[in-house]
Parts: structure tokens; C-alpha cells; sequence
């Protein structure tokens, strides 16, 4: 029989509320900070359920001064970590050109991963190069890592004559199978099923590679996130997930993905899953998560999922004005830095790396991706005026076009000679 | 620019309601309509991504959370399934929600539970259960928006029983048309064709963008007023040609004509389903000729359906095949987004074919 319950206090609704709004003056003293090297490094054969305390912690290899410490220092070479730095470095001036860009009137649409380089930087270099990445539209960092021309993707995001995606495609959302990147989906998360696709054949296929996937922790609420850990924990599929938890979903701060409840490396447990929560800012600690959930992957001990642990310091996109719903001063008061600046202060220490070399390498960088620009707008800008040739708009919905597209087809040309005004034909 | 009858049928409607009008774009109006409607309903509850403290990303709640409070106007996390699934279940303990999906591209996921769900309640508890919610949706292209932001779904939706489809094409209408969509007892799905979110878009996008400052339909009343829904507006009387449009592609099918001096009546459908059958059938007979305008692709589209409706009911009276001017049946293209949309060059090229046989 249900009780009595005049006396009980009504229910309320809990409406998640983030800790700072614009104009509040920010303190992160609340967000948990483990100390580097703190967090233990099981071996890669160990049961998931052995070490799940590292879904609720922050592997962390560089410490508050720049030096390397605990059991997760992956130990790189100078000459690997200069490499890193150059890749975020391109990375960022990269972004700031094409956020430029944009702003120029250039093209419709860009999005910055400004303060998670080392995300997908620390990732790409902990794979090897044949293995497959699904990612977000985060994660340009990939493409970067992996020596993509910066021209190509200029071209993409112009949607100019020298896009291969034939202006398809919104701006940044790149495809490039020769760098193992799968194509981009506006929508979110639709990704995470298909890597876990991808890896569940490469094992069915007695393969050696292994897959990667990306999503924001905003988006883990979707329902795809739930059915691809689903999956990939009943066939051990050789996949690693990563939530990039950079705090804002466009306007929603991560409590609306349920952030005030549990870490989203927490998510794993339920799964019976391994998983890792990672500085996301900290490129050797996500180099070292990702190596070792490779490792897992490739020894058949199933899927891994990180959280890295980090902060989106621009707004979602060219859309969006994050000064509308948040403090500006999160950014700089982030706790945990900035992924470049903590790891040239880390090979400064070293005493393999300096200020002079430093400003000598961005003003290179910049060098590149100008003139990187200058060739890409040879082949047009987004624009009214320049176009792909008109008749490739009905290429690729089909291997083979059926009579029904050839008509509209024939109908969209006789449209253009009828406009007075006919645009580029192939 | 508004016919005579448009302008009639304002003043028919305005009669219902009284008290001042100012003007508003289309945006707010749609903020318009759910404050006045959370005013009066205190069951009435906004949800969505972004919806809440931010207002939106195009603003359309913005100021309501501030007014109304954390528990009627909330952010949720990002599972469209998940919006539409708790707006179903609000409905059925007595809350009338009005879930927020942020473009219509992203609809998809929500399916399951608008189609085998909010449709299907009524029916399948005998009316024990309904979902009283609007989902409000922006769809439909021309801002470069990619394939992402761009599609006009409203044909899958239509094709499913048991749910009401409206599109707006005016402040005005939008505001009338989502009043009564959220105080419809069954479950609406309200298409807000963004393009004119600003202002009626006539189809030129070389040409200066206009704002609804200077359109008739962009003088609002600031209180409370409902366009019922299944009426449609016609928009422009005329003898020659009936074309049947709603939300972006009215403005461009009025300005087409108005350009060729066709003496077209334009029809502003504004709901799909249900379909106002009388005011389309009454004009066919009298024009003898029909065009369907819609922005979707064309396979399986909304006009086949009013193509197939007309010639089973006007097939007398039809002096010509019913055209149909849509979007091709590709994937919304992001740089030949105007080789891709139905503009005047393509409304005209069907309008001098319909009009020569």
C-alpha cells in the first residue's frame, strides 16, 4: 500500500544551472585537479572492472612546472614532442585563418578546436596511420597530424573548383580516406555505431587495424553513443572511444549531458568497459590513454573509452556568441592551461626547445598557411559567383543515375540557359 | 507585396482579436505566441536544446525562461529521441509541451517517437492517452546551411497518420498558426521556414534581402489571436493558373508571377494535414490549372499527394497536367545551393508550360 504523504515535501524539478553566467566573475576552484603522475597505469591486460577508479581521476603526465611524471610519461623523444608542438601550432594558425576567413565573407561556416589540439594531436600520434578515425567536426587536428595538405582543406572549406567533395559539403566537414578519416555528418554522434562497424570487420577480417571515434560530451546523450558502447562491449570490438568534454554544447554546459551525476569516462563502467578519464590539455597524457587503448584494441581486450578532460576557449562555430550565455573569463581561468603552452614549456625544461625557436616556428607556420590560402583561393571562394560545374550536383547520389535524375538533371541546365545567366558546366 | 484578398482575410481574422499590433519578424512573432500562450496556460512548457537561458540559437525563446521560469522553459541534453519521448510523456500526465528541435535535419532520431508514439496515442488507447505537444522545427534552405541545416522533411511527416503538419509564411500566420497548434489537443509539427525567419525571401538572392518591416503580415497584434488550423490563405486571387505553396516558396511564387504577369491565384496552404481541400478545389475548378510549389524533393513529396488530390477531384475542370516545381531529388548541395532551390526561373519555366497547353 502506498504511505502517507501529506507531510512530504513536494517534488521540485532539478534544472541543471551552470556555476557562471556572463558578467560573473569565474573561480574553477571547484573543478578536482588531481596531482600529475598520480594516477596509476594498469597493464593493458588487466580486466576493465580491475581499474575502474581511473574513469573518476585525471591522468595527468605534466605537472603545473612543465615536467613529465608518473607511470603514464609515454616517454617521447625531443624530436617526437617537437613534432606534436608543430602540429597544434599548424593546427591553431590554421584555425584563426580560416575563422578569418569566414568573418571575410570567404565562406559560409567555420568551426576552431582552439584549446583541444591536443586531442586529436595526442590521438593521431599514438595510432598508427592506417587506422581508422570517425570523427567529429572537432577534430581537424587529425587531418593536420597526418600531413593532410592544408590546400585541400582550404578548398573544402571554400567549397571552390578544387574541393574533391565538389561543394557537397558544409565547410569543415572533410572527408579523406587516404589520411583514415571518414567523411564528417553534420548530424552528432552518428559516427560512434559506425566505428564500431568498422572495427567489428577489421576483427571479423582477422585484421591488424583498429578504430577510432570522437564526439563532444554534449553529445553522448544521443542515442547512437548508447547503441555503439552497446555493441563494441558484446563483440570486444577493437574501437576507442573519445569523449572530448570541452564543458559547452553550444549553449548547454555539461551538467545537460549529465556532468553533475558522473564523469562521462564513467559512462564505460556501466558497459563493463575500460575506461580512462584524461587532461584533455595534457598531449602526453592523451598520447600515452590513447596508446594504451590501443594496445587493449589490438590484443583483443575490447573497446576503451577516454574523456578528455578540456575546454572549448572559442565559441560552437561562426554561429555562435558564446558571451550570450557564459563568463567571459572561463577561458583564461581554465585550470588546466593550454595544450601548446604546457608542452613548449615542457621541452623548454627539457632544454630542447626556446622563445626564439618558438616565434620562429609560428611566423614559418603563418608563412605556410598563407600562402596555403593564396593557393586555395586561386580556386575560387564561396560565393554567388564561383561555382563547382553546375551538372556535378547530381553526381553521387547513385553509383548510376536513374532516369529520374537525369530528367531533373536536363531540367536544372535548360533552368540555367533559360536565367539568362549560365554558370560553369564540366 | 499582399493581395486585396490577403489583406481581407487579415481584417476578417483581426476582428477576432483586440488590442495593439507592432511589428515583428517572424522570430518574434514565434517568441510572441508562446509568451502569450505560457501566459495564459501555465501547462504550457518550452524545451529544447539551447532553448532556455541562451533562447535559442535563433532566438525564438529568447527572454522566456527569464519570465516564466527553470521548470516551463528548459535547456535538455542533446537527444532529439529523448526531447520528444519526454514531451510525450509530460503530455500524458497533463502538460502541453512545446519541444524545440533545432533544425528539422535533425529530426530523424526523434522518429520512432513522433511516428510510433505521439501518432498513434489517441488511437491505440482509444483516446485514453494524447500528446498535446508542437514540436517547432526551422527547415528548408537558403543560407547555405549544407545538408545539415538545410532539408524540408515536412513529406515524411505528412505520409504518417496522426500527426498535424503547419508551416507558417508570415509573422502574422506564425504567430496565429502556433497558438492554435499548441492548444490543438493532438500532436503538431510546426515548420518554421527559416529562410524568412527575416524577411519574405521572393527567390532573388542576388537581390537586396528585404525585411518584414515594410509587409503588411509583418504588423502583428501583440496579444492573443489563433488562425485555425486546415484554412488555407489565398494569398493572391487570380484566373489564370492555381498555385498551391506554403511557407518560403509563397513569397517566391508572388513574386514569379507578379514579375511574368501571370494572373495567378497563389494559395498559401499553411497546414499540410489537414489539408484545406475546399479553398483548393474551388480554385482549380475556377482556374482550370494547377501548380504545386515546394522546396522538398520531388519523389514522394507533398505535391504528388496534392497532385493526386486534384486530379481526383478536379480532373474535369483541368485543362492542363498538374505541374509540380520542387526542390531535385539530391541531398541539399551547399555551394550550387541556387542551381538546387526552386526559384522564379524554375516556377517560371512551369508556369509558361502549364499556361501554353
Amino acid at each position: 500500500m502506498p504511505g502517507d504523504r501529506t507531510n512530504l515535501p513536494r517534488l521540485a524539478l532539478h534544472v541543471p544551472e551552470p556555476q557562471f553566467r556572463p558578467g560573473d566573475a569565474v573561480d574553477f576552484a571547484g573543478v578536482e585537479i588531481p596531482a600529475a603522475g598520480a594516477a596509476r597505469r594498469p597493464d593493458t591486460a588487466e580486466a576493465a572492472g580491475e581499474f575502474r577508479d581511473l574513469a573518476y581521476t585525471l591522468v595527468r603526465v605534466l605537472d603545473e612546472n612543465g615536467r613529465a611524471t608518473g607511470p603514464w610519461d609515454p616517454k617521447l623523444s625531443p624530436e617526437t614532442l617537437r613534432r606534436m608542438l608543430r602540429s597544434m601550432a599548424l593546427t591553431r594558425a590554421f584555425d584563426e585563418r580560416m575563422f578569418r576567413a569566414q568573418r571575410q565573407g570567404k565562406t559560409s561556416f567555420y568551426m576552431k578546436c582552439t584549446g583541444e589540439e591536443a586531442v586529436a594531436i595526442g590521438a593521431a600520434f599514438a595510432l598508427d596511420r592506417d587506422d581508422m578515425c570517425f570523427p567529429s567536426y572537432r577534430q581537424q587536428g587529425l587531418l593536420i597530424a597526418r600531413d593532410c595538405p592544408l590546400v585541400d582543406m582550404m578548398n573544402q572549406i571554400y567549397s571552390n573548383t578544387g574541393d574533391k567533395l565538389q561543394g557537397k559539403q558544409l565547410p569543415i566537414m572533410y572527408s579523406e580516406k587516404r589520411f583514415g578519416f571518414f567523411s564528417i555528418s553534420g548530424n552528432l554522434t552518428t559516427q560512434y555505431p559506425q566505428a564500431v562497424g568498422w572495427a567489428m570487420a577489421s576483427a571479423a577480417q582477422a585484421d591488424t587495424r583498429i578504430a577510432a571515434t570522437w564526439c563532444g560530451e554534449g553529445s553522448t546523450a544521443e542515442g547512437d553513443f548508447h547503441s555503439a558502447l552497446t555493441f563494441a562491449t558484446v563483440y570486444r570490438a577493437p574501437v576507442i572511444f573519445n569523449v572530448v568534454n570541452n564543458q559547452w554544447a553550444i549553449s548547454s554546459f555539461s551538467g545537460f549531458a549529465g556532468a553533475e551525476a558522473t564523469t562521462f569516462a564513467a559512462r564505460a563502467v556501466g558497459y563493463g568497459m575500460a575506461g580512462l578519464r584524461v587532461d584533455g590539455n595534457d598531449i602526453l597524457a592523451v598520447y600515452a590513454a590513447t596508446a594504451w587503448a590501443a594496445e587493449r584494441a589490438r590484443t583483443n581486450q575490447g573497446p576503451t573509452l577516454i574523456e578528455h578532460f578540456t575546454y572549448r576557449v572559442e565559441g560552437h562555430s561562426t554561429s555562435d556568441d558564446p558571451s550570450q550565455y557564459r563568463s567571459a573569463g572561463e577561458p583564461t581561468a581554465w585550470p588546466l592551461g593550454d595544450p601548446i603552452q604546457r608542452l613548449k614549456d615542457h621541452l623548454i625544461g627539457m632544454g630542447e626547445w626556446d622563445e626564439e625557436r618558438h616565434a620562429a616556428m609560428d611566423r614559418e607556420l603563418a608563412e605556410q598557411v598563407r600562402a596555403a590560402q593564396k593557393a586555395a583561393e586561386g580556386n575560387g571562394i564561396l560565393g554567388h559567383g564561383l561555382h563547382q560545374p553546375l551538372d556535378t550536383l547530381f553526381d553521387g547520389v547513385f553509383e548510376e543515375m536513374p532516369w529520374h535524375l537525369r530528367e531533373q538533371r536536363q531540367m536544372m541546365l535548360d533552368e540555367e540557359t533559360a536565367s539568362g545567366r549560365p554558370w560553369d558546366r564540366k | 507585396m499582399v493581395s486585396e484578398v490577403q489583406a481581407q482575410a487579415l481584417e476578417g481574422e483581426a476582428a477576432e482579436q483586440s488590442g495593439a499590433t507592432t511589428r515583428m519578424n517572424m522570430i518574434q512573432a514565434i517568441n510572441s505566441a508562446l509568451d502569450v500562450v505560457m501566459d495564459r496556460d501555465a501547462t504550457v512548457t518550452v524545451m529544447g536544446e539551447d532553448v532556455g537561458y541562451f533562447g535559442g540559437v535563433f532566438r525564438a525563446t529568447a527572454g522566456l525562461q527569464a519570465k516564466y521560469g527553470k521548470t516551463r522553459v528548459f535547456d535538455t541534453p542533446i537527444s532529439e529521441i529523448g526531447i520528444v519521448g519526454v514531451a510525450v510523456g509530460m503530455g500524458a500526465y497533463g502538460l502541453r509541451p512545446v519541444p524545440e528541435i533545432q533544425f528539422a535535419d535533425y529530426i530523424y532520431p526523434a522518429l520512432d517517437q513522433l511516428v510510433s508514439e505521439a501518432a498513434r496515442l489517441r488511437y491505440r488507447s482509444a483516446g485514453e492517452f494524447t500528446a498535446p505537444i508542437t514540436v517547432r522545427s526551422p527547415f528548408g534552405g537558403g543560407i547555405f546551411g549544407g545538408q545539415t541545416h538545410s532539408q524540408s522533411p515536412e513529406g515524411i511527416f505528412t505520409h504518417v497518420s496522426g500527426i498535424k503538419t503547419v508551416t507558417p509564411s508570415t509573422p502574422y500566420d506564425a504567430k496565429g498558426l502556433l497558438i492554435a497548434a499548441i492548444e490543438d489537443n493532438d500532436p503538431v509539427l510546426f515548420f518554421e521556414p527559416k529562410r524568412i525567419y527575416n524577411g519574405p525571401f521572393n527567390g532573388h538572392w542576388d537581390r537586396p534581402a528585404e525585411n518584414w518591416s515594410r509587409h503588411p503580415a509583418g504588423e502583428v497584434p501583440t496579444g492573443y489571436y489563433r488562425i485555425e488550423l486546415g484554412k488555407a490563405n489565398v494569398v493572391r486571387a487570380g484566373e489564370a493558373v492555381t498555385i498551391l505553396a506554403y511557407g518560403t516558396m509563397v513569397h517566391v511564387a508572388l513574386q514569379t508571377v507578379a514579375d511574368m504577369g501571370v494572373d495567378a491565384e497563389v494559395i498559401d496552404l499553411r497546414t499540410l494535414v489537414p489539408l484545406d481541400i475546399e479553398t483548393i478545389e474551388a480554385s482549380v475548378r475556377k482556374t482550370g490549372r494547377c501548380m504545386v510549389v515546394h522546396e522538398a524533393t520531388r519523389t514522394g513529396g507533398f505535391g504528388a499527394e496534392l497532385a493526386a488530390l486534384v486530379q481526383e477531384r478536379c480532373f474535369y475542370h483541368l485543362e492542363a497536367p498538374v505541374e509540380r516545381v520542387t526542390g531535385f531529388d539530391t541531398p541539399y548541395p551547399h555551394s550550387l545551393e541556387w542551381a538546387y532551390f526552386p526559384g522564379p526561373v524554375r516556377i517560371g519555366q512551369a508556369l509558361k508550360k502549364i499556361l501554353k497547353d
